[in-house]
């Protein structure tokens, strides 16, 4: 079985590099071997979009995969509070429906400001597990009912530990989104290799004018991230330009044309862009 | 380590006269009265009688003369032993084991169920205050031993005594300024001591044992050894008998944690068929472990919602299994569901078209993790009506019914917020204007583009000091796009409102 998936890891892989679209007959053959390998309760196909198809068209099946194990951390200075990962993965939520878990280790989320990025009071059980994130995450996504669980991890994330993650999330079908926070800027453990299925880095950019003939009127457009995809598996990492969340938890792309050409070599110093 | 909670009825005997409509109105001095074989004596006195002087023990002529319009009752022990034991069963609402400590007084063991209400402070104010709410006036103390508990709740100061582990000597040291009163000896040694110059316990713990058990026999020592720990002294905890409860007992002693596990099962199940019959499901249940040595250990779950579901049940009191110390065997166990709730089946709606998935139900994950985490570990997030960013929110139980209310939305507020804020360098032109440049942790950063000020006055209906105070928030946006909230007190003109510092208080 694994020679035959191998093989068509392969092909797709082929397909892609020749602009074509991957197989829908791949997707069919990866979910009978996820039912055959998991039981009839997996859901291998769900997936939550952006509405963004340059950002979808960058992720398996078009869509972030609800069963697995998604991390999202910011970058830069932002990397102890992740304010801008925070609203990203806030967002994403609040396109899906039913009860969300957010584990904390220590409370500074302010719930006003995730209700502005679209997200329901009434939708987040907070949880304050101190060093006990982990398991704590880890028991939510054992169980059935809830639509993601979002854990707030600072410092390093083991390979052992995403893994489980990363089972108990295939298992049930819920999404698992590891927030990584860290008291170092651009901390290294952060990149080290986990089981997450795809792995976000969430910059904040420098916004335009209120008014774009304007410039010193005072006041603050819409905000601006660099999102970059580092990691996906099965997919092309990819980074975007993008208006942050809006009050319905959606982004916006800004065409690459928009984009002053001073900003892009600013950003762009150390970051990969999509080829 | 163990904690026990003692608690002492002053004035029990009056207190429930009163709460069974009888005795005299508050304010009037009431005391009972019995017959010593010799003459009436004063029985008990209530708070107003203590202060006008009266005093138990005295004389009934005497107390007569001294206040006129007493109110006299004749005194009911066995009444007053059984009131105890009632409230003894009231007092299992705290912890699984409870017994009463006659003649005016009850033990709790709290070991392990503090978290439930909240620490250990906050279960005293709480039993304080719903004994009060009831009529009882009551006094209580926490400590390590029920012999230093009852000291300290009759004689004490303080009435948390920390533990021994975590803080060496802790009881010790509690013990030695209290009168020798507090050791529970007969009055006549007590008389005895004090002839001999012994005033306070530090005394006695201070002289060489061996002349004082021959004179006094070995209670001194024995009293003085359970107040410190030394020696267990177990506490006989009352079982109220209408509650739904099974209990298995064991030819040989158990030990093992499967065996535990398995026995669970078996207890879980017969307790929840007896609340199907009466139509019940349990909100608090206690595990009662009987071990060889006489002594109880045991276990306290709740769940957030009326449970008869075994399974459920089982899960969460085998989580807890590892705080259990089966010592040399456990020969019994017992399984009782302190408080219930009516819980009443629901017939499930048949539904024709399969689109729309099953209700979730997440009460099970939240029962689990508020036993792991602490029931207040565990909470949503509602609004509250205040533009005081720090009490806009407040924390509700994670199964309280939707309101589907939120935060205006007009106003936008941070993702993070830095609690308390914390103070930063900034310059900015007085009164209105955003400032050009701040620095937060050694770091500068100058302001591109900000938003504001948004005025947030203070609740002078809350607080005087708020009366005149003022924050001035800005939203800005530094030179890498990042956002923050900052805030200035004062509205830059009135000195009264605030003394113009800089502070940070959440990212966006």
């Amino acid at each position: 079985m694994l020679i035959v998936l191998f093989m068509f890891h392969d092909s797709a892989y082929r397909q892609k590099a020749s602009g074509m679209r991957p197989a829908t007959r791949l997707h069919d053959l990866r979910d009978q071997i996820a039912r055959i390998e998991r039981g009839a309760a997996a859901r291998p196909g769900a997936v939550v979009r952006f509405g963004i198809p340059a950002i979808d068209e960058a992720l398996p099946r078009s869509g972030l995969a609800l069963g697995a194990l998604h991390e999202v951390a910011g970058a830069g200075p932002d990397t102890e509070h992740g304010a801008a990962a925070t609203l990203f993965t806030a967002g994403i939520l609040s396109r899906m429906a039913g009860p969300v878990l957010w584990v904390v280790d220590h409370p500074d989320l302010f719930a006003p400001g995730l209700a502005g990025a679209g997200l329901h009071p009434d939708r987040v059980i907070f949880a304050e597990a101190g060093k006990d994130v982990l398991a704590t995450m880890e028991e939510g996504l054992r169980h059935p009912g809830l639509a993601a669980v979002i854990g707030e991890i600072s410092g390093r994330l083991s390979l052992v530990a995403s893994r489980r993650l990363q089972l108990a999330a295939e298992q049930s079908g819920c999404p698992a989104f590891a927030l990584r926070r860290s008291r170092q800027f651009d901390d290294p453990v952060l990149t080290e290799p986990t089981a997450a299925a795809t792995r976000w880095r969430v910059a904040s950019l420098p916004s335009l004018p209120v008014l774009a003939h304007a410039p010193a009127v005072p006041g603050l457009a819409r905000a601006r991230w660099r999102l970059t995809l580092t990691r996906c598996r099965g997919g092309e990492p990819g980074s975007w330009m993008v208006e942050a969340c809006d009050a319905a938890g959606a982004l916006c792309l800004i065409p690459d044309a928009l984009i002053p050409d001073a900003l892009i070599s600013d950003a762009l110093a150390g970051t990969r862009l999509r080829a | 380590m163990r904690r026990v909670v003692s608690v002492w009825f002053p004035t029990l005997p009056a207190d429930r006269l009163r709460r069974l409509g009888g005795g005299a109105p508050i304010g009037t001095p009431l005391i009972t009265a019995a017959h010593d074989a010799r003459r009436q004596i004063v029985a008990a006195v209530d708070a107003t009688a203590a202060a006008l002087g009266l005093r138990a023990g005295m004389a009934l002529a005497q107390a007569r003369a001294l206040v006129p319009g007493l109110a006299i009752c004749p005194a009911e022990p066995d009444a007053d032993a059984a009131a105890l034991r009632h409230w003894a069963g009231w007092c299992l609402r705290y912890a699984p084991l409870a017994a009463a400590d006659p003649p005016d007084g009850i033990w709790i063991d709290v070991t392990g169920s503090t978290h439930l209400l909240g620490g250990e402070n906050r279960l005293l104010r709480d039993l304080i205050n719903r004994l009060t709410a009831q009529g009882m006036e009551a006094r209580a103390a926490i400590a390590d031993t029920p012999g230093a508990a009852h000291a300290a709740a009759r004689f004490g100061t303080a009435s948390r005594i920390p533990s021994d582990t975590t803080h060496r000597g802790a009881t010790r040291a509690a013990l030695v300024p209290l009168p020798i009163d507090a050791l529970r000896l007969p009055a006549a040694t007590c008389d005895g001591l004090r002839r001999l110059g012994f005033e306070r316990i530090g005394q006695l713990l201070a002289t060489d044992r061996a002349p004082l058990v021959r004179r006094f026999g070995a209670r001194v020592a024995t009293r003085l050894d359970q107040a410190l720990g030394l020696v267990f002294e177990p506490i006989v905890p009352v079982l109220p008998p209408e509650r739904a409860q099974a209990r298995l007992t064991f030819m040989e002693p158990l030990l093992t944690e499967a065996a535990f596990a398995t026995v669970i099962a078996r207890l879980a199940a017969s307790v929840c068929a007896a609340l199907e019959t009466t139509g019940q499901g349990a909100r608090r249940l206690d595990l009662l472990f009987e071990r060889v040595d006489g002594s109880v250990q045991a276990i306290r779950i709740g769940t957030a919602r009326p449970s008869r579901d075994a399974r459920h049940l089982t899960r969460m009191l085998q989580e807890r299994l590892e705080r259990v110390d089966p010592g040399l065997g456990v020969e019994a166990m017992r399984l009782i569901a302190v408080q219930t709730d009516a819980l009443i089946h629901t017939q499930t709606e048949t539904r024709l078209a399969d689109a729309d998935p099953p209700e979730a139900d997440i009460a099970e994950l939240v029962d689990r993790l508020s036993n792991r985490l602490g029931a207040d570990r565990i909470y949503r997030a509602a609004l509250v009506e205040s533009d005081v960013p720090e009490r806009a929110v407040r924390r509700v139980p994670a199964l309280r019914p939707a309101t589907r209310m939120t935060w205006p939305p007009d106003w936008p507020r941070p993702v993070r917020l830095l609690d308390p804020p914390q103070p930063i360098d900034a310059m900015a032109l007085l009164p209105d204007q955003p400032p050009v440049a701040f620095t937060w942790r050694r770091l500068r950063h100058r302001i591109r583009h900000a938003d504001g000020p948004e005025r947030i006055a203070g609740e002078w209906w809350k607080r005087d000091g708020e009366m005149r105070s003022v924050r001035d928030y800005f939203r800005v946006e530094d030179e890498d796009g990042r956002r923050f909230w900052l805030f200035r007190r004062g509205d830059g003109s009135d000195p009264t409102t605030g003394d113009l510092r800089w502070f940070l208080h959440g990212f966006f």
